[in-house]
C-alpha cells in the first residue's frame, strides 16, 4: 500500500456517561451538534482540511449510529482509493480476545492498520471536542523542532487549570513535566488530547505499555508521562482559538449557544475551513406567517410556526403555532406541539412534545425531588420520548420513555 | 415488480420566455425551491422509482448542469452497473453537433439507448416539476398494453402569452388518447402533458429513426401527434402539484406556491426525497433584529433584516434594516443595509448595496441577472 506521511487515529469509543440519556444509544462522537452536524464532523473536517486523508475511527461503545453516519466517508471526501476513513472496532485475534482497555490500548490493537501505510507520524484525536484546527501547522512545528511527540495545548485561566492535564514547558516549548488535574497548577497549558507522535517511537511505547499489567493503557496517564521520564523530545504546540470539550450537558448546551449571535464565539462561516456533514436531504426550512423567530439557528427541513428565541433547531424539527422556545436545543425531527413552552432545554432526536406542555419551568414545592447532578438547570428530554399534552417537566429534570431518567 | 426501465432526460430546451434566467444556463439548471435546480426533480423521481440507469442529453449552456450533476453520486447514480450518463452533443459526419429538435437529439444518443438493457424507457424533459414515482404509470402502461403512455395533469388556467410546449390530450373514457394538440390557440381540453412518456425502447428507436428518415425533428409534432391514430396512446393522470417553468411569471408563481404548506408537503414528500448537490452550508442564522415570516430559507443564509413572503436560496445575506418582500433571492445574493426589495428575482450572486429600493410587480417580477451589482 502507498506510504502515507501521516495517519490520524480518532478515539471514538468513549461512552460519554456525563451526557446522560443523550449517549444512551450512541457513542458521544455521534451526538448531534449545531443544527446539522454531529460532534465527529469537527475532527473529521479538520483532517480533510489539513490534507490528512487516512483516518482510523476507533469505536467500541454503541457504534451503530456512528457507523451508519460515517458510511463510506463520502460526506467528508474520505472515500479514497488509497486511504479514507475506516471504522476500527475491537476484534478477536488468534492470540487474544479483548475490548479496548484504554486509549493507548486501542491504538496498540490497531498497529497493523497503521503499519499498512508505513507512516512517519501518527496524529491522535478524540471525538468529543468542538474546534477548528489546522493539524498541518502542528505537524510542521513537530517536524521543525525534531520532536518525538507534540501535544496541542490551550492556555486556560490559572483558576481553571486544576480541571485539566497541564503541560509544564521550558522556554523553548519543550515539555518538562505533565500534571493530571493538579491541585496547585504551576502552568496554564492544558492538554487538548491531540497528539502527534513519530510512529516508530509511539509503537515501541505502546508495546512496552501493554506489557505492564498494572497500566491503565491511557495516553494521558501512561504514555505521555513515560516518554517525559525517558527524556524524549516532547513539545507543546500552542493553539489559540475556540475549543470546547462537549462532554457534559452544560458544555454541550453552551457550545451550541456559542454559534448564535451577531458575532458568534465560534464561527462556522469560514469558506476555506468548511465543516462537512452528511446531508439530511431535506428542503429549505419554512417559516409560517405566524412564525416569530429571532437570534437563532435553523436548518433544512424545519417547519416553524411558533416563537423561537436564542435557540438552535436541528434538521426536520416542527414547531407548531403558539409554541415558545427559548435558550434551547431541539435535535433532529423533534416535534413541538401547539402552545408548548420550552425554556433552556435539550430535546432529543425525534422527541414529541405535546400541546401545552411546559418544559424547564420552575419546580413547584409539591412536585417530587429529582437528581440534577448531570443537568444543572438544563432540562433534558431523551430521543424518541413523548411528553404528554399539558405535562410539566421542571428545570433540570431528565425524561426518558415518559418516565424520569 | 422491479422496474425494467431506464430514464432518458432531454435538457436541451431553449425557452426565450425565461429571459435572463437562461442567459447563462439551460432550463434544466434553473434554480427552484430554495436549494434545487429544475433537473433535481425529474432525476429524483426516476431514482425514487428504483431506476439506476439514466441518460441525460445535454445541449446548450450545459456547463452549470454538469457542474451540478458531477458523477451523479448525490442521486445515488454513481454506479458500476449503469448510473448517470451525461450525453453532450458531438460532431460526426452525419451529426452537426447542433440538434434540430428532440428527435435529432435522441437519435444522436441511440448508442446509449441500444446499450441499455432495460425494456422500457421513461422519456422526459427537464422543466416540469413534480414529485412522484413512475411505478403506477409503468404498471398502467403494461396493463393497458399501450404503445406510449403520456403523463398529464388537469389545468384550468390558460394564458396564451405564456404558452410553451403545451400538449393537450383528448381521451376516451378508458384513458385512450383520441387526439393530441400542440400549443392550441383555444385549448378544448384541460388535460396538459407533463413532458414524461413511457414506451418500449425498441419503439423509441424505431419512431426516432423513422421520423429522421422523413426529415422530421420535433418529438411532439412529428412523432406523437402524427401517430396518434396509428398507435395506442394512453394518458396517465397525475393529480398533485405540477410546476411548469415556462416563463418568468411561471417561475415566480410556482416558487411562491411553495409557501403553501400543502404544496410543500406534496413536493417535499419525505417518502420520496428530492436530491440535490450538497454544499455543506452552515444552518441559517437569524441575528440582531433579523426575522422572516411566510418564507422559505435555505442553509447558509444570514438574516439581519426583515423577510416576508420570500424564498431565499443558500448563502443569502440580508443586512440590518433591509426589507425583502415577495421576492426570490438565489444563491449567495446580498441585500445591503436598509435596502428594500419587492417582487424582485435576484439571480445568483447579485449584490444590492446599501439603501437601494427596487420593485417589480406581481405580474411582472423584475430579474437582476447573475452577478449584477446594483
Amino acid at each position: 500500500m502507498a506510504k502515507k506521511k501521516v495517519v490520524a487515529m480518532l478515539l471514538a469509543g468513549g461512552q460519554g456517561s456525563r451526557l446522560g440519556v443523550l449517549t444512551k444509544s450512541m457513542a458521544k462522537p455521534a451526538v448531534p451538534f449545531g443544527g446539522k452536524y454531529r460532534i465527529i464532523d469537527f475532527p473529521l473536517s479538520n483532517c480533510v482540511n489539513s490534507d490528512i486523508d487516512t483516518v482510523g475511527v476507533l469505536t467500541q461503545y454503541e457504534p451503530l449510529a456512528l457507523n451508519a453516519y460515517l458510511g463510506s466517508g463520502q460526506a467528508w471526501d474520505l472515500d479514497r482509493n488509497n486511504g479514507g476513513v475506516f471504522v476500527l472496532p475491537p476484534y478477536v485475534s488468534s492470540t487474544s480476545e479483548r475490548w479496548y482497555s484504554g486509549t493507548a490500548n486501542a491504538i496498540y490493537q490497531n498497529i497493523p492498520f497503521i503499519d499498512q501505510y508505513s507512516p512517519e507520524y501518527v496524529l491522535i484525536l478524540s471525538g468529543d471536542h468542538i474546534y477548528k484546527m489546522n493539524y498541518a501547522e502542528m505537524l510542521e512545528s513537530h517536524v521543525k523542532k525534531g520532536a518525538d511527540a507534540t501535544v496541542a495545548v490551550l492556555s486556560v485561566p490559572i483558576e481553571e487549570a486544576s480541571r485539566f492535564g497541564i503541560m509544564n514547558t521550558d522556554d523553548s516549548g519543550r515539555i518538562v513535566e505533565f500534571e493530571e488535574k493538579p491541585k496547585k497548577p504551576k502552568g496554564t497549558k492544558a492538554s487538548m488530547g491531540i497528539y502527534i507522535f513519530n510512529w516508530q517511537i509511539l509503537k515501541s511505547y505502546l508495546i512496552a505499555d501493554t506489557a505492564k499489567p498494572d497500566s491503565d493503557n491511557d495516553f494521558g496517564k501512561n504514555i505521555i508521562p513515560a516518554m517525559i521520564e525517558d527524556g524524549k523530545r516532547m513539545f507543546a504546540w500552542d493553539f489559540s482559538g475556540y475549543w470546547k470539550d462537549v462532554g457534559t450537558i452544560s458544555s454541550l448546551w453552551e457550545a451550541n449557544m456559542d454559534l448564535i449571535g451577531d458575532e458568534p464565539k465560534f464561527s462556522l462561516y469560514d469558506k476555506e475551513w468548511r465543516i462537512y456533514s452528511k446531508s439530511a436531504i431535506m428542503p429549505p426550512h419554512y417559516l409560517g406567517a405566524d412564525a416569530d423567530i429571532r437570534d437563532s439557528l435553523v436548518t433544512e427541513g424545519c417547519i416553524v410556526h411558533g416563537k423561537v428565541r436564542h435557540s438552535v433547531l436541528y434538521s426536520g424539527v416542527t414547531v407548531e403555532s403558539g409554541a415558545v422556545i427559548e435558550d434551547s436545543i431541539i435535535m433532529p425531527n423533534a416535534h413541538i406541539g401547539r402552545d408548548a413552552v420550552i425554556r433552556k432545554s435539550i430535546i432529543g432526536e425525534g422527541a414529541l412534545i405535546g400541546s401545552g406542555a411546559s418544559l424547564g419551568c420552575e419546580k413547584r414545592a409539591d412536585e417530587p425531588d429529582y437528581d440534577t447532578k448531570l443537568t444543572g438547570d438544563i432540562t433534558l428530554i431523551a430521543s424518541s420520548v413523548s411528553i404528554a399534552d399539558g405535562m410539566r417537566v421542571p428545570k433540570g429534570k431528565v425524561m426518558m420513555n415518559g418516565e424520569e431518567g | 415488480m422491479t422496474n425494467n426501465a431506464f430514464g432518458l432526460i432531454y435538457t436541451g430546451e431553449a425557452n426565450a420566455q425565461l429571459r435572463e434566467l437562461t442567459f447563462s444556463r439551460s432550463v434544466a439548471a434553473v434554480p427552484f425551491g430554495g436549494r434545487y435546480r429544475a433537473i433535481d426533480f425529474v432525476l429524483s423521481n426516476i431514482v425514487n422509482t428504483g431506476i439506476s440507469n439514466v441518460g441525460l442529453i445535454a445541449q446548450r449552456n450545459y456547463h452549470s448542469l454538469m457542474d451540478h450533476l458531477g458523477s451523479g453520486k448525490e442521486w445515488d447514480l454513481h454506479r458500476k452497473r449503469d448510473g448517470l450518463f451525461i450525453l453532450p452533443p458531438f460532431v460526426t459526419k452525419d451529426n452537426t453537433g447542433v440538434y434540430k429538435g428532440t428527435v435529432d437529439a435522441i437519435r444522436s444518443v441511440l448508442g446509449f439507448v441500444r446499450r441499455s438493457s432495460q425494456k422500457y424507457v421513461i422519456l422526459s424533459g427537464s422543466h416540469t416539476i413534480f414529485n412522484t414515482t413512475f411505478d403506477d404509470m409503468i404498471r398502467q402502461h403494461i396493463e393497458t398494453g399501450a404503445d406510449i403512455t403520456i403523463m398529464y395533469s388537469e389545468e384550468h388556467d390558460f394564458d396564451r402569452s405564456e404558452q410553451y410546449d403545451d400538449l393537450r390530450l383528448t381521451m376516451a373514457e378508458d384513458g385512450r388518447i383520441t387526439d393530441l394538440a400542440f400549443n392550441p390557440y383555444m385549448p378544448d381540453s384541460p388535460y396538459m402533458g407533463c413532458d414524461a412518456y413511457i414506451m418500449e425502447k425498441t419503439l423509441l428507436e424505431y419512431l426516432v429513426e423513422d421520423a429522421a428518415a422523413h426529415g422530421e425533428y420535433d418529438f411532439m409534432r412529428d412523432v406523437l401527434i402524427k401517430n396518434v391514430k396509428k398507435y395506442t396512446f394512453y394518458g396517465w393522470r397525475y393529480r398533485n402539484f405540477v410546476a411548469r417553468l415556462n416563463s418568468v411569471n411561471a417561475f415566480y408563481k410556482y416558487n411562491m406556491a411553495l409557501l403553501r404548506p400543502e404544496v410543500q408537503a406534496d413536493l417535499f414528500n419525505r417518502e420520496h426525497p428530492i436530491y440535490t448537490k450538497v454544499k455543506d452550508e452552515v444552518p441559517a442564522k437569524f441575528a440582531g433584529d433579523g426575522r422572516a415570516v411566510n418564507s422559505m430559507v435555505a442553509d447558509g443564509c444570514i438574516i439581519e433584516g426583515e423577510v416576508e413572503n420570500s424564498i431565499l436560496f443558500r448563502g443569502v445575506h440580508i443586512c440590518k434594516g433591509a426589507k425583502v418582500k415577495d421576492s426570490i433571492l438565489m444563491q449567495a445574493s446580498f441585500v445591503g443595509e436598509g435596502s428594500e426589495l419587492t417582487h424582485m428575482v435576484l439571480d445568483k450572486g447579485v449584490a444590492v448595496l446599501t439603501g437601494r429600493r427596487l420593485s417589480g410587480h406581481s405580474n411582472y417580477p423584475v430579474i437582476l441577472r447573475k452577478g449584477t451589482t446594483v
